[in-house]
Order: structure tokens, then C-alpha cells, then sequence
């Protein structure tokens, strides 16, 4: 669905992707973690083309984005919906305005069936009060939630997640990572989730990607991953207390 | 002796880096030029409604104070000249004239880029940050046409509106100098004023408002998309929005009046 073929990106006089290839198939939650700074937020950003390699090329559904008309990315970024580390609302509009604008601008809807499409989104993520507040009156978990919102009114194909459940607490976190296991299950959606939360990666994901300065340290399922012989890898595991003896219990199904 | 060649070098990238900013902000001028076609659309409409809101409501009370003292100013600093040679009636085409054809214009092109222009810039940097425009451009919304276009619409009607503005103030606060401090009534000064000042005068002055609207919503827009480093790169857009928009309402002034009287 998403292929990234030896990609590399120098930002600032730092090489932040170093050459990286990898592969999220269609259907899958591809999961993506790695300390600050390690590059996950840039390996999202070149998935809709709002950072250009320096080097190599990236194929979204079987089509090389590098050098697409404008036309044609918009296609692309129609199968995209992300959801930003920083929400990204708008900030002069209310959270109702917020999530309707994709569907005002897109579709030639009702205003009421518009209504009625984002109350639904609202409701799924447990924001049905807040439709007519500022994202400034907003927290943080609540602004990502309505980013969210915005990011699957469209119903896209793909849904890029960056740190989705980062601010959030315990009970709404789960609630995130069951609607991202639901909409894979009922609707096939693909999803790349970057997060520092190993429990939720470790419920959610099918894949499970570590980058650590610029290079791919780990790809590899759930299982696997929290057995990986990679120190990089061990230490984060063990940071958030997660060894290889107990056999870790999602609570989720993913299949 | 690498220096001279190492700033050589600089120089040059400099001019470089000058044309592709001018290039990418006329670009971005032309685009939403072309996108005003859309501007009576639903989603259009409001915002643009609304930008010429604030520019109005922003401006308005800045705008009253220094036209009447730009009109006080001039009217005092030509009467007391004239007045040498018992001239005073002419400070009302002296008023006028440089109300209308520069000083209206000027002035509110200044005004207008300090209050609003530097909120524009501001905002989209603002945006920029945040990671607004990123969502927009995600969501295959044209930042040019959401953004640009209706704040481009609304200074290119509001500049001339104010500028008339201006100059009406101006020319009464002459006026007010004329009669208290100079001995001119004002009946005389009107007169003199319609004498001379022609509808061309108007025209090009009208004219200016219309260019200056244009560069300072596109400097700033422009400003505000090339922001970068957070919060300090919002400080820095706002202040350069407002410094090059002075330079070049300062610039085209000049070359617009050299234009049409020289
Ligand atoms: N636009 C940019 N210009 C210059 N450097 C950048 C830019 N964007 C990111 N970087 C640098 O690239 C590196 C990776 O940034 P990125 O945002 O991908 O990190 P991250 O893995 O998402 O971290 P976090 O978990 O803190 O969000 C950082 O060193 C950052 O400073
Ligand atoms: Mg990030």
C-alpha cells in the first residue's frame, strides 16, 4: 500500500532518514516507534508529500508519488486521512466547522446530512458536547480527538495517526486504540499509527517499526518484536517495562 | 584572500534567494487572482466578508487620528510658507492635491500594513506552525484560495474605501488649520480646494490604494508562509511583513506618481 524504497532525507545538516526501506500492506495497522527526534513525525510527512526524499522514491498504491501533477496528488492525499502530532484545527472555527470543512469543500452535501455525518464523528469520539467550542477552549487529548474526527470524515483508505493518544488519559487512550483496531476490522482501513505508547503499539499493531538515528532497527510483528535481540530495541522495551518472559496480553483481537 | 570571494558568493546567493521569493510571492499573487472567480461561493463569501470587517474595524480609529493631523500638518507647514507671500488660500489645492493623489493613499497604506497586514502574517505563520497549512494542504484545501484570495479581495476593496476616507479627513482637518490658524475661511479654502484638484488626481490616487492593497496582502500572506522556528520565526514574519511592505508602498509611490505626472 505504502512503499518507501531507500529513502533519505537530510533536514538541518542531520540525516534524519538514512536510506530506509519498508513496506506497510494494505489492511495493516503499521505501527511506528522511536525516540524524540528519530524521525517518525518526517517518515509520515513524505506519505502525502509534505516533505520530498533527497534521495529514493515512495509508491502509494502501487503509484510513485515523487512526481505527481497536482491533480494527481490531490487523488493521492483523497485516499490520505492524518491526523497531526499538533491536531492542526483551524483556529478561528468551532469544533463542528472543524470537521465539516473537508465535506463543505469536497462534496456538494446538505448542510444538514453534513450535520448528521459529523454528530456521528462526534459522538464516536465522545466529543458530542463540544461541536460548538473553539479548539482554544479545548485540552490537548480533546483537540487530537477532534483532529481525529476531521482526519476520518472523508472515510479514507489510509489513516495516518501521529501520536494519536499522546495527552490523553488511560480510558480514552484505549478507547482511540479500539476505533483504530474497529475500522480495520469493519471497513479494511490501513492504518500507520506513530506512537511512544508500547502497550497501545503492542495491542494495535500487526507491524511494528523502531527507527533509531535514521535507520530501521526492527520491523517485525508484535510477538516478535518485544523478543527482538536489538539493544535499542530492549531498552525501549524495558523502559516501559515490557519483558519477553510474559506473554504480553493485548486484551484486543486484531484479527 | 578567500573573503572577498566567500561574500561574493553570499551576495550572490542572496540575489538568488531575492528572485525565488519574489517569483514564489507573484506566483502566489497570480493564483489567487485567478481564484477570485470563486469568491461569491458559500465558502468564500463569509470569509471575505469578514476580513473586510476587521480591516475596517482594525484600522478605522488609527486611520481618523493620522489623517487629520497628515491634513493639519500639511495645510500649517504650506500656509506658513505661502502666507510669506500673502498666498494663504492656495494651502487648500496645496492640501488637496497632495492628499489625494499621495498622502491618502500612503498613509493608509502604511497604516494598513502595520495593523493588518502584520496580523496576517502573524496568523498564517501562526499556521504555519502549528501545522495548519500542512492539514489544509492534506485535506487538498488550496491554502491560495482559503486563505489568500479573500484577504487579497477584501484590502483591494477596503484600501481605496479607506483611502477615500483619509482623505476626506485630511482635507478637513486642513481646513480646520486653514481657518483657525491662517485666517483662511473655510468657504475659500473649499473653493480652492475643488479648483484645483483634478478627477485625475483622484484616479491615480484610487489607483495606488488598489496596488498597495495588493502588495501588502501579498507580502504578508507571503511572510507568513515562509515562516519557520516556531513561535520566533512568527515574530520574525511579522516584522518583515511590515518593513518590506513600507519599502515597496514607498518605492511604487513614487514610481506611480512619476507614471502619470513626469
Ligand atoms: N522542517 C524541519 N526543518 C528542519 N529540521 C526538521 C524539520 N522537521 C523535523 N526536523 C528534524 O528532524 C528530526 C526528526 O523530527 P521528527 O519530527 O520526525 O521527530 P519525531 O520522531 O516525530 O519526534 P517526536 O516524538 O518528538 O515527535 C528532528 O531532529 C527535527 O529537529
Ligand atoms: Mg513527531
Amino acid at each position: 500500500m505504502i512503499r518507501f524504497e531507500n529513502i533519505t532525507k537530510v533536514l538541518g545538516g542531520k540525516t534524519v532518514l538514512d536510506n530506509i526501506s519498508f513496506e506497510v500492506n494494505e489492511g495493516e495497522t503499521f505501527v511506528i516507534v522511536g525516540l524524540s527526534g528519530a524521525g517518525k513525525s518526517v517518515t509520515l510527512k513524505h506519505m502525502i508529500r509534505l516533505m520530498l526524499p533527497d534521495n529514493g522514491s515512495i509508491v502509494v498504491d502501487g503509484e510513485a508519488i515523487d512526481n505527481l501533477g497536482r491533480s494527481a496528488l490531490e487523488a493521492v492525499r483523497s485516499k490520505f486521512g492524518v491526523l497531526f502530532q499538533s491536531a492542526a484545527l483551524l483556529q478561528w472555527m468551532s469544533v463542528h466547522d472543524n470537521v465539516a470543512l473537508p465535506l463543505r469543500e469536497h462534496t456538494k452535501m446538505a448542510e444538514e446530512e453534513i450535520g448528521r455525518l459529523v454528530a456521528e464523528k462526534l459522538h464516536l469520539l465522545n466529543l458530542s458536547d463540544a461541536g460548538d467550542k473553539f479548539p482554544a477552549d479545548l485540552s490537548g487529548g480533546m483537540q487530537k480527538r477532534v483532529g481525529l474526527a476531521r482526519a476520518i470524515i472523508m472515510n479514507p483508505k489510509i489513516v495516518l495517526y501521529d501520536e494519536p493518544t499522546s495527552g490523553l488519559d488511560p480510558v480514552t487512550s484505549r478507547r482511540i486504540d479500539n476505533l483504530i483496531v474497529d475500522m480495520r476490522k469493519e471497513l479494511g482501513i490501513t492504518s500507520v499509527v506513530v506512537t511512544h505508547d508500547l502497550h497501545s503499539a503492542l495491542s494495535i499493531g500487526s507491524r511494528i517499526m523502531m527507527l533509531h538515528d535514521g535507520q530501521i532497527v526492527e520491523n517485525a510483528p508484535p510477538e516478535e518484536f518485544i523478543c527482538s535481540k536489538d539493544k535499542t530495541v530492549q531498552s525501549f522495551l524495558e523502559s516501559q517495562y515490557i519483558t519477553k518472559k510474559g506473554k504480553w496480553e493485548t486484551g484486543l483481537s486484531h484479527e | 584572500m578567500r573573503y572577498p570571494a566567500h561574500s561574493v558568493r553570499r551576495f550572490g546567493n542572496q540575489v538568488l534567494q531575492l528572485m525565488h521569493d519574489t517569483g514564489h510571492a507573484l506566483f502566489m499573487l497570480l493564483e489567487s487572482i485567478w481564484f477570485i472567480r470563486y469568491v461569491f461561493t458559500k465558502r468564500s463569501r463569509a470569509e471575505t466578508a469578514l476580513q473586510m470587517f476587521t480591516t475596517g474595524i482594525k484600522s478605522l480609529a488609527v486611520i481618523t487620528v493620522v489623517a487629520l493631523f497628515t491634513g493639519m500638518i500639511l495645510a500649517l507647514q504650506t500656509g506658513l510658507e505661502l502666507r510669506r507671500y500673502g498666498q494663504e488660500v492656495y494651502i487648500g489645492s496645496a492640501v488637496a492635491v497632495s492628499m489625494i493623489r499621495e498622502m491618502g493613499p500612503f498613509m493608509t497604506g502604511l497604516i494598513i500594513a502595520a495593523s493588518v497586514g502584520s496580523a496576517i502574517a502573524a496568523q498564517i505563520g501562526t499556521m504555519v506552525v502549528s501545522e495548519e497549512i500542512s492539514a489544509l494542504e492534506v485535506m487538498s484545501i488550496n491554502p491560495n484560495r482559503f486563505l489568500v484570495m479573500p484577504r487579497l479581495v477584501a484590502l483591494v476593496v477596503m484600501m481605496p474605501i479607506l483611502t477615500v476616507y483619509t482623505n476626506i479627513l485630511g482635507i478637513m482637518g486642513g481646513g480646520l488649520v486653514g481657518a483657525t490658524q491662517l485666517g483662511v475661511s473655510l468657504q475659500a479654502y473649499m473653493d480652492n480646494a475643488t479648483q484645483f484638484a483634478t478627477n485625475k488626481d483622484l484616479y491615480v490616487g484610487l489607483f495606488k490604494a488598489i496596488i498597495f492593497g495588493a502588495v501588502i496582502t501579498t507580502v504578508s500572506c507571503h511572510q507568513g508562509f515562509m515562516t519557520s522556528e516556531g513561535a520566533v520565526g512568527v515574530g520574525k514574519a511579522t516584522r518583515r511583513s511590515v518593513i518590506i511592505s513600507f519599502l515597496i508602498i514607498l518605492v511604487l509611490g513614487y514610481m506611480i506618481t512619476r507614471l502619470f505626472y513626469v
